[in-house]
């Protein structure tokens, strides 16, 4: 091995992106030559379909929950309520647009069924509330953790039990059909590649400009690394977390609309199920180290909800039945524990290292 | 030629490389049955770095280990002390909230029967391995209630505990020791090595080199300079080879120090009116002013951090008052502190100060940019300007301003630690310690540099357990014991009425 090719070797592994972008490869090259036609892209009436837009469609949600959750593991903490704040939102978003299904009297029902575009609230209020109201529980998660100094898991905890709860109170505990054609479109649309992409674009271009442009990322670092030093330093650690929590609520609530506007229901029961899971793997396959905190990398925890979809969408075009996957899911936990083990790590780098060596001694 | 009758360790070309650093180069160290062997050399020179790679912290690039004649490639620190060599390194890696006898033995517990701890003999042994380096403590309560020197004599303790030593390195273990402790301590030093121990033992203290040292070895840059019988060696070649180059006198920072005592301002900064916070500090009154140092002497344990504290709103003070700028003060907390001009380089570096895996550049603007806020980013080459002008300013020895602080030597950190404060421009600066694990020239550039600040119009309270340190840069002095203000020292100083009021006795 040459000198050269060492070099760049390690300082490959030593980025941030190296295992998630690697895994993404992987899986794509192993469906290449597993499963025909995977690689296949039509355009049908100005859309691209294919298994591989399928990824980037369902995986979106994800890639905006991660963007959140990145933030509030790097300051050391975890929200596992974001699927219970989905709940939230999508059951509040169903109600101003058809509230009188629940049994509520504020409009006339025959105006729904005169004209199923019809909604209640205007439509942009449709939009803004429930990620208003996703914004506050973030918040009360925050409260808790930051001012209260409640274990991150714990504190979520409390709303992620109680989230649904309060979502099947909204709705009655009743799914509700959506049929408004614009709600639907931000889950199912398409301008050339699917509308939900575009705001996972949105929201991770946002993040990043938000923490990277400002201060906020080197203090949610900082904080997530060594509180007692940021405080010393005249950081304000609790606003911080407050921010961190904040902020993921946010990504949840968006998450809530898009999920959905796809499934043009909201069945608080059931919605955004097992997401808080799938969030935090893909912030940890991403790189942020979950527990610890410190550096976090929102690129690598878009890849990493990239590297859970191409799995999921791949079993599904295999043939693995549905009712398989969660195993998959899990078996995913496991090589993710172990290649992030400092073993490997050092493993890895040793790869390079080795070949280092060896130039020395010549 | 080694003699291996008389060598229990050889390490011979050791050379070993981190990213853009070269830590060691060729270096042939040895080390002699029953003898207490320094090394020196300036922050980042290869001290620690040596000492990791023969205890399998760190694996050498190249070079050989030999141990009584047997060459050895030791994997990690426990295999290592298998091998007869056991470690204090640098930072204290004990767990804080087992309680001190459970540090100390944990792995060999006594047990019953083989099975369950027998916690009385437990704490027995813990009590009997601490007094015989004169500590008496309560060994069931946990480690981290305990102040940082006694958390190092317990690392101390454990490290003889181990059995079959045949040496034992101590990196730095006086750095945040009483002098009694230190003394303490030697006596311990010189009992084991008359049993035939070897001890390497790191410091930058001269005074402590010559007083327990036969041998010395000095590094440079990561090369050896070479190693010297102790007694031949005079003080200012030893700083000459240390250094490479001699250092210049100290004695004329005190003329510089009388001259600029002129330029003191009448009115106050700062104005503490009684200020105390109950079971910390007892109330005091203080007042300080632009182009002024005060020094804070006293023990450790005096109460002079917990003034530090109070001054810079880590802790609130529950009596009195504070006054500065002629409003009083009643936002207490560091980023309120910040933000009216005030600033503290904490005492420990470890807990307070560093944030590991940040880079050197991070490091340095987190204050500044705290002070900032969110939103007004300091841009990205400003950071770097800024880093840079203190890297060369302070001598901070590493590649670059993007290397992770962790992996800086540890006088290093400190160096980036009192950089995040200079930076921060502060009208008012605290400094709890800022020279512990400092090497020799560059602790009279920082103590030079206190001199400065203040003649810029800063006003600068320093605090070291380092009389001497203290009587150089300060313009008054303020003595505390037992968690109380007891007097201040202004014009010229009195060292032996100092040195009285810090210990108490009435003469
Ligand atoms: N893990 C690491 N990665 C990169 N560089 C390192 C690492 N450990 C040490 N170094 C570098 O190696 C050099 C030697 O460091 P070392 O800790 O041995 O110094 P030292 O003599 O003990 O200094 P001090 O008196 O400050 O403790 C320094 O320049 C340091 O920055
Ligand atoms: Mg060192």
């Amino acid at each position: 091995m040459n000198g050269s090719f060492s070099r760049t070797w390690s300082k490959l592994t030593e980025s941030m992106l190296f295992l998630p972008t690697a895994a993404l490869l992987l899986i794509l090259i192993a469906d290449f030559f597993l499963i025909p036609g995977f690689f296949n892209i039509e355009i049908k009436q100005g859309h691209l379909y294919g298994s591989l837009i399928d990824i980037l469609l369902h995986g979106s949600p994800t890639m905006i929950l991660a963007m959140g959750m990145t933030l509030v593991i790097a300051t050391g903490g975890v929200d596992l309520s974001v699927g219970a704040i989905i709940a939230i939102s999508s059951s509040v978003a169903a109600i101003m647009i058809n509230p009188t299904i629940v049994g509520m009297n504020l409009t006339d029902p025959r105006l729904f069924i005169n004209n199923p575009q019809y909604t209640w609230a205007p439509l942009w209020l449709v939009f803004v509330v429930p990620l208003v109201i996703a914004t506050l529980c973030g918040l009360w998660n925050g409260m808790l953790v930051s001012y209260w100094r409640i274990q991150p898991m714990v504190a979520t905890l409390v709303l992620m039990i109680a989230g649904r709860g309060i979502a099947q109170l909204i709705t009655n505990a009743i799914q509700i059909i959506i049929f408004n054609d614009t709600f639907a479109f931000i889950g199912n649309g398409y301008y050339l590649f699917p509308f939900s992409l575009y705001v996972a674009a949105v929201v991770f271009v946002g993040a990043w400009l938000l923490t990277r442009r400002t201060s906020i990322g080197l203090f949610v670092e900082s904080v997530g690394i060594n509180y007692r030093s940021s405080f010393y330093s005249g950081i304000n650690e609790r606003r911080v977390k407050l921010f961190a929590y904040a902020f993921c609520g946010f990504c949840a609530g968006i998450a809530g609309l898009i999920i959905a506007s796809n499934i043009r229901t909201s069945d608080a029961n059931q919605i955004g199920m097992y997401t808080e899971l799938d969030a935090i793997l893909a912030v940890v396959i991403g790189g942020t180290l979950l527990g610890a905190g410190g550096r976090f990398s929102l690129m690598g925890s878009a890849i990493g909800a990239l590297v859970l979809q191409a799995t999921l969408t791949s079993m599904l075009s295999f043939g693995v039945p549905a009712s398989a996957i969660t195993a998959v899911k899990a078996l995913v936990v496991v090589v993710v524990i172990l290649l992030y083990a400092e073993q490997t790590q050092t493993f890895l780098r040793g790869v390079g290292k080795v070949s280092l060596r060896q130039e020395a001694t010549r | 030629m080694p003699d291996s009758d008389r060598d229990i360790v050889v390490m011979t070309g050791i050379d070993k490389s981190f990213p853009g650093v070269h830590a060691l180069q060729n270096v042939d160290f040895s080390l002699a049955r029953g003898e207490i062997h320094a090394l020196v050399g300036e922050n980042g020179a290869g001290k620690s770095t040596l000492i990791k790679v023969l205890t399998g912290a760190d694996r050498a690039d190249k070079g050989t280990i030999a141990i009584d004649g047997r060459t050895v490639s030791p994997r990690s620190p426990l295999h290592a002390q298998e091998l007869g060599i056991s470690t204090v390194y640098q930072e204290v890696n004990l767990c804080p909230n087992l309680t001190v006898a459970e540090n100390l033995l944990i792995g060999r517990q006594p047990t019953r029967l083989g099975f369950s701890i027998n916690w009385n003999a437990l704490n027995a042994r813990a009590r009997e391995y601490l007094k015989q380096l004169g500590v008496e403590i309560d060994v069931t309560q946990p480690l981290g209630s305990y102040s940082v020197a006694i958390q190092q004599m317990a690392a101390i303790a454990r490290a003889l505990v181990i059995s079959n030593a045949k040496a034992l390195i101590l990196d730095e273990p006086t750095s945040s020791l009483t002098a009694l402790e230190t003394k303490q301590l030697f006596s311990v030093m010189r009992k084991l090595k008359a049993d035939g121990i070897a001890i390497v033992f790191i410091t930058h203290f001269l005074d402590q080199v010559y007083e327990v040292s036969d041998r010395v070895t000095v590094l440079r840059n990561g090369s050896l300079v070479g190693t010297y019988q102790t007694a031949a060696l005079s003080r200012l070649e030893l700083i000459r080879l240390m250094l490479g180059r001699t250092i210049t006198d100290l004695d004329d920072m005190t003329a510089h120090k009388m001259e600029s005592s002129h330029n003191i301002a009448v009115e106050s900064l700062l104005e503490a009116d009684d200020l105390g916070l109950s079971n910390s500090l007892e109330g005091f009154d203080l007042s300080l002013h632009a182009g002024e140092v005060v020094g804070l002497a006293g023990l450790l344990g005096s109460g002079r951090t917990e003034m530090a504290n109070l001054l810079f709103g880590v802790d609130k003070p529950d009596g009195g008052t504070m006054i500065m700028d002629h409003k009083p003060v009643k936002d207490f907390s560091p980023a309120a502190s910040i933000a009216r001009g005030v600033a503290l380089c904490p005492e420990d570096r470890k807990v307070e100060g560093i944030v590991a895996d940040l880079s050197i550049r991070e490091n340095i603007i987190l204050a500044l940019q705290a002070g900032q806020g969110w939103f007004r980013r300091i841009a990205t080459k400003e950071q770097y300007e800024i880093a840079d002008k203190y890297i060369k300013l302070l001598n901070i020895s590493t590649p670059s301003a993007d290397q992770k602080i962790k992996n800086l030597s540890g006088g290093n950190q400190q160096k980036v630690i009192l950089a995040r404060w200079l930076a921060a421009n502060p009208r008012l600066l605290i400094l709890d310690e800022p020279t512990r694990g400092i090497d020799v020239g560059t602790k009279a550039d920082i103590q030079k540099l206190v001199l400065s600040l203040a003649e810029q119009g800063k006003s600068c309270v320093f605090i070291s357990s380092e009389l001497d340190e203290v009587l150089r840069t300060s313009h008054r002095i303020v003595v505390m014991r037992d968690r109380a203000k007891v007097t201040e020292f202004s014009g010229q100083v009195d060292e032996k009425g100092i040195m009285q009021a810090i210990a108490g006795s009435v003469s």
